[in-house]
């Protein structure tokens, strides 16, 4: 056994540097798996240390139904074992004075000592603590950036104006993505009510947090009321469950990343496979020598092993040192998702896992080329014409392990089995289509290439087919990587343009809510006379689901499989109208418009909501409409196109019926330019201070935002395939830089000149960037319609223009490396390149 | 004398689509421990052929092949492995070391694959006797073809095989090289004992050898016992 290992090591020595190339393949994969890996651990490690910042409290009990007397009671008595801190928030309008911009924003109105735990992070530092002590009011510092607002500028908050006096920089257990969506503004609670804000109809919830000396009460507070408080609307969150759901949040996100990581590592894999076969077929010439000199082909295969092996550990190596480099990198690049700051620790559980994926992984994916070494006969000392290939159970085996390995290892990140087979099968149709379409190119131009082209392109046509060419491996490689990219900047466009194209022609782009019925008139007539149409006003009734069939809300809550229990507790906003309007299709039953006052109220539900409280057409359904018991039945199922800006509800009641219910309304207008967008929000907030206003220009930029960030965050992952790719392109570059350099030279010594040499070099990487970033894209497209169709739901079309970026860049990308190889070939005359040889 | 090698019947056939290909056809011969014997014969008559499944570096078709009274025609490859590294040492045209070794390891790695202890006094014992003692770190690419072939030598003797197999050992060299490599292939042959079974074309070196056959259409034509040779 030492021998073997001596042989490795002797047969190794004058290959190292092209031993190397291959594990370059491995080094990225290794790098982002230990890097996520090490990340996840320093990012559970931190949470479990800062679970009390994240909720900053012991207790929190969230609701955003009105409480009556005796939940109000139990509240309060929670409250005598330790300290009791309120909340209330929900989304507003405020007025900058300075500049009478308007902005809708999550106003928190507070009172007592939270956070128990963490800090809210102002400028200057005291601000938080001396918020209660006036008038005065904390406000986001993104949106003091953009609104050019400094300390001491007035906010008007409703009916009142306040101080800023700080900056918010930081809210435990926040965002900075959480943070953008919605920007927050603090101000004391006992201006809430002078505020104006809360009215009937309004949305808002309210948090009351807890401090208890011991530590234990609040999770026995939680399982004691939890069930009981529950059909209430309480939500019980204790530390220990708000760090289980952040771990389990982030557990998703990293494993999520962790898959992205394997995609490189299995592209680097197909590397190593590919470059171990060009290495081992010059090999065989040793391997007859060694099989004559009476070396049993077992030990042959064993002393090949080793190297992979030895290969495998070296590529590991530096994949877990670049990867332990990349982890201090990934807190930044996640920052905008991370409720907290994530600490560096060297994660050696990751480090090590690290090392034996990488030397599992090569031996795995050089094990086909490797047994063809058995299978060497010493006759090929004698004449080298002898073919080795492993053809027998041996090769399935191998692929069958290869097979059980991605599953195994994607089941451990999913933790789901069908999961993890959808995700094996997706990679194995794309590695299929990726590998077929390198087959058929390599077919397609050994067959029809015309005899009648010039020299330069038949030459570099032919190099995609000609032995140990690369079409088959950067196809795959560069292919997927180009795949995975051109997805997530296809999917940002097509979202991006959904939401344009709403804005387009007639349709609505401005919502008004919280309008109450005395504000009406007012705001009709503020809206004519600013020339502006009411397409749509919409009254708003709430009311709260109690009985679906013969069952109770309250069994159907007891029941503890059911799944989709937020539709029975939800507080439902509902509307009324004689008809359904465009966004609406009736797919069963039929629509009553009017009711005639005889029997249950035909009401119409959306599909999926029928279909998540389990009733269907005809079922009788009551709800509780503020007090009152209302008998319904289901007339009609609707389907909703959501991706509009109008109202749409999942409960439609017909006229005559809820018109005398307590109710607030909706307004829907079109503004045509953005000056008189930013008016008619300014004259209605004035107007109305309690009434909140969303243009679909904001909604536009925050999405825009928002996919950036995580577009940011998975272009970074897919990088590393990209990476990979590129570095599988330098490797076999490099590799088949001996046969390119007595091609190129013969042809320089039969009379090509060096622009020739050049253009046939330039011809074939532009056909493999071509090819491969076509392949990636064609991938890219059939993956966002799939994505657009089936998650988004949404129109699907395909644009021209990130088509072609997407495709430059990679070619001139293929291309560069491609040429910058082949430079030093060039410059040198042939006898010298031909004598360096030798 | 004792039978070092001996062959009945052999025959070799390939199939080319439809038809059989007889490259060797029933030959038959018997080589005595510590003889000198050439196979020589026009290019593809089956020279080659003939020394590959002597050597069981191949599996015929049909016959016997008995190298040092162990009949090897019917074993493994890997049971042949065994057999080429206690008895057989070869010397081919294209020299075929290993080129990642140097020259001191390529003579090694046979001692080595006995498991003999210290391989590298012997080693390096025989790379004096072939005049390379001062080149044993240099690696094949950077030794001569003559050099090569030396070292070959060296390395083919290295297990004291009792047959020594050689492809063209003077194929790839010029005239003045080939005399020092045959000068030594001889004078080592005598020295170690060794039976020497040559594949050549050249007639002057064949008749050097103590008994030659001629291999004609994949059959023995001729069987010379020859006048003169290196004794």
């Amino acid at each position: 056994m030492t021998w073997l290992f001596k042989m490795a090591w002797r047969d190794s020595r004058r290959n190292y540097k092209r031993l190397l190339l291959f594990t370059s393949s491995i080094v990225l994969g290794i790098a982002a798996l230990v890097s996520i890996d090490g990340f996840g651990e320093n990012l559970k490690h931190d949470i479990d240390k800062e679970a009390g910042s994240l909720l900053g409290a012991d207790l929190r009990i969230s609701t955003s139904r009105t409480i009556k007397p005796a939940t109000q009671s139990f509240l309060d008595s929670i409250a005598q074992f330790g300290d009791i801190s309120k909340e209330v928030s929900f989304a507003s309008m405020v007025s900058f004075v300075k500049t009478e911009d308007t902005r809708i924003v999550n106003v928190r109105a507070l009172e007592g000592k939270y956070p128990y735990y963490g800090n809210i992070l102002t400028e200057p530092a005291s601000a938080y603590a001396e918020l209660s002590q006036g008038q005065h009011t904390l406000l986001d510092e993104q949106v003091m950036k953009e609104f050019d607002i400094v300390l001491g500028d007035s906010v008007k908050v409703g009916n009142l104006v306040f101080v800023v006096t700080g900056k918010i920089k930081g809210i435990p257990g926040q965002t900075t993505v959480q943070m953008g969506v919605v920007p927050s503004i603090y101000i004391p609670m006992q201006y809430l009510d002078a505020s104006g804000l809360i009215q009937f109809g309004s949305r808002y919830l309210r948090k009351f947090y807890y401090q208890y000396e011991d530590e234990k009460l609040a999770d026995q507070l939680k399982e004691k009321y939890q069930k009981q408080y529950r059909p209430e609307g309480l939500d019980f969150d204790s530390i220990a469950s708000s760090k289980r759901q952040t771990s389990q949040a982030f557990g998703v996100m990293t494993r999520f990343l962790n898959l992205v990581g394997f995609i490189a590592l299995l592209l680097g894999c197909i590397g190593v496979a590919s470059a171990v076969h060009i290495y081992i077929k010059g090999k065989l010439q040793t391997v007859a020598i060694l099989r004559c000199l009476g070396i049993k082909g077992d030990k042959a295969f064993l002393i090949y092993l080793i190297q992979i092996a030895g290969m495998g550990l070296v590529g590991s190596l530096i994949g877990v040192v670049l990867g332990t480099f990349l982890q201090t990198v990934l807190p930044s690049v996640l920052s905008d998702f991370l409720p907290i700051a994530v600490s560096f620790g060297i994660s050696w559980y990751s480090i090590g896992k690290g090392i034996l994926l990488g030397i599992l992984i090569s031996v795995l994916f050089a094990l086909i080329p490797l047994m063809n070494i058995r299978n060497v006969s010493p006759l090929r000392t004698l004449r080298v014409n002898e073919e080795v290939s492993e053809k027998g159970l041996g090769r399935w085996i191998v692929f069958g392990l290869i097979g059980a390995f991605i599953l195994g290892f994607t089941y451990l990140q999913i933790g789901s089995l069908i999961e993890a087979t959808f995700f094996v099968l997706f990679i194995l149709f794309s590695f299929i289509i990726l590998a077929a379409v390198a087959w058929l190119v390599m077919f397609l131009v050994r067959r029809i290439i015309p005899s009648n082209w010039s020299f330069i392109l038949r030459q570099g046509f032919a190099n995609l087919h000609r032995p140990n060419n690369q079409t088959f491996i950067l196809v795959l490689s560069i292919g997927l990587g180009t795949a995975l990219i051109a997805t997530l900047f296809f999917m940002r466009g097509l979202l991006l343009d959904q939401i344009s194209v709403a804005q387009a022609g007639d349709r609505p782009n401005m919502i008004v809510f919280d309008v109450q019925t005395p504000q009406k008139d007012q705001l009709l007539a503020l809206t004519d006379s600013m020339d502006l149409p009411v397409l749509q006003q919409v009254p708003i009734v709430t009311m709260q689901l109690e009985k679906v069939k013969s069952m109770t809300r309250k069994e159907m809550m007891a029941d503890s499989t059911r799944k989709d229990r937020w539709a029975l507790n939800r507080e439902n906003r509902v509307t009324y109208r004689d008809s359904i309007i465009n966004s609406e299709t009736i797919i069963d039953g039929a629509w009553v418009g009017n009711y005639d006052g005889n029997g249950p109220v035909p009401i119409s539900l959306e599909k999926d909501y029928a279909r998540a409280i389990g009733a269907s057409l005809n079922d009788p359904l009551v709800f509780n409409v503020q007090g009152v018991e209302l008998e319904t039945v289901v007339s009609s199922i609707r389907e909703i196109a959501w991706n509009r800006i109008q109202t749409n509800f999942l409960i439609l009641f017909p006229n005559n019926i809820l018109e005398q219910a307590p109710q607030f309304h909706v307004l829907i207008t079109r503004t045509s330019s953005t000056d008189q967008s930013v008016a008619y929000q300014r004259n209605v907030v004035k107007a109305f201070p309690n009434v909140s206003v969303v243009g679909l220009e904001q909604i536009l930029s925050t999405v825009d935002d928002l996919i950036g960030k995580i577009s940011f965050v998975i272009n970074f992952m897919a990088l590393f395939s990209i990476l990979t790719g590129l570095l599988i392109l330098i490797g076999s570059v490099i590799l088949s830089r001996f046969q390119r350099i007595k091609e190129s030279v013969l042809l320089r010594t039969l009379g090509a000149n060096r622009k020739q040499v050049l253009l046939i070099n330039l011809t074939e990487y532009a056909l493999l960037g071509l090819i491969a970033a076509f392949t990636g894209i064609l991938l890219a497209l059939v993956g966002s319609y799939a994505l657009a169709v089936f998650v988004f739901q949404s129109p699907y079309s395909i644009k021209i223009v990130p088509i072609i970026i997407v495709l430059v860049t990679i070619v001139s990308l293929v291309v560069l490396i491609g040429l910058s190889n082949s430079r030093g070939i060039l410059n040198r005359p042939p006898l010298e390149v031909l004598r360096g040889e030798s | 004398m004792e039978s070092i090698l001996n062959v009945q019947n052999l025959s070799k056939s390939f199939q080319t689509g439809r038809k059989e290909l007889t490259v060797l056809d029933s030959v038959s011969f018997e080589v005595k421990k510590g003889q000198t014997f050439s196979i020589v014969g026009p290019s593809g008559s089956g020279k080659t052929t003939l020394l590959g499944l002597c050597a069981g570096l191949d599996q015929s078709s049909s016959g016997s092949v008995e190298l040092n009274g162990i009949r090897i025609d019917q074993m493994s490859e890997d049971e042949r492995a065994a057999i080429r590294n206690q008895h057989v040492g070869f010397i081919f045209q294209s020299f075929q070391l290993i080129p990642t070794l140097t020259a001191l390891e390529n003579v090694m790695v046979p001692l080595e694959l006995r498991g003999q202890r210290n391989p590298k006094d012997q080693a390096m014992e025989l790379l004096t006797k072939v005049g390379l003692a001062d080149r044993h770190d240099h690696y094949p690419s950077q030794l001569s073809g003559g050099e090569q072939q030396r070292v070959s030598l060296a390395r083919a003797f290295s297990n004291a095989p009792s047959i020594l197999f050689a492809d063209e050992p003077t194929g790839n060299l010029d005239d003045e090289t080939s005399e020092i490599v045959e000068a030594l292939l001889f004078k080592l042959n005598q020295e170690h004992g060794t039976t020497l079974i040559l594949v050549t074309h050249d007639l002057e070196l064949a008749k050097r050898t103590q008994r030659t056959v001629k291999i004609k259409g994949g059959k023995l034509v001729e069987d010379i016992l020859n006048p003169n040779p290196i004794v």
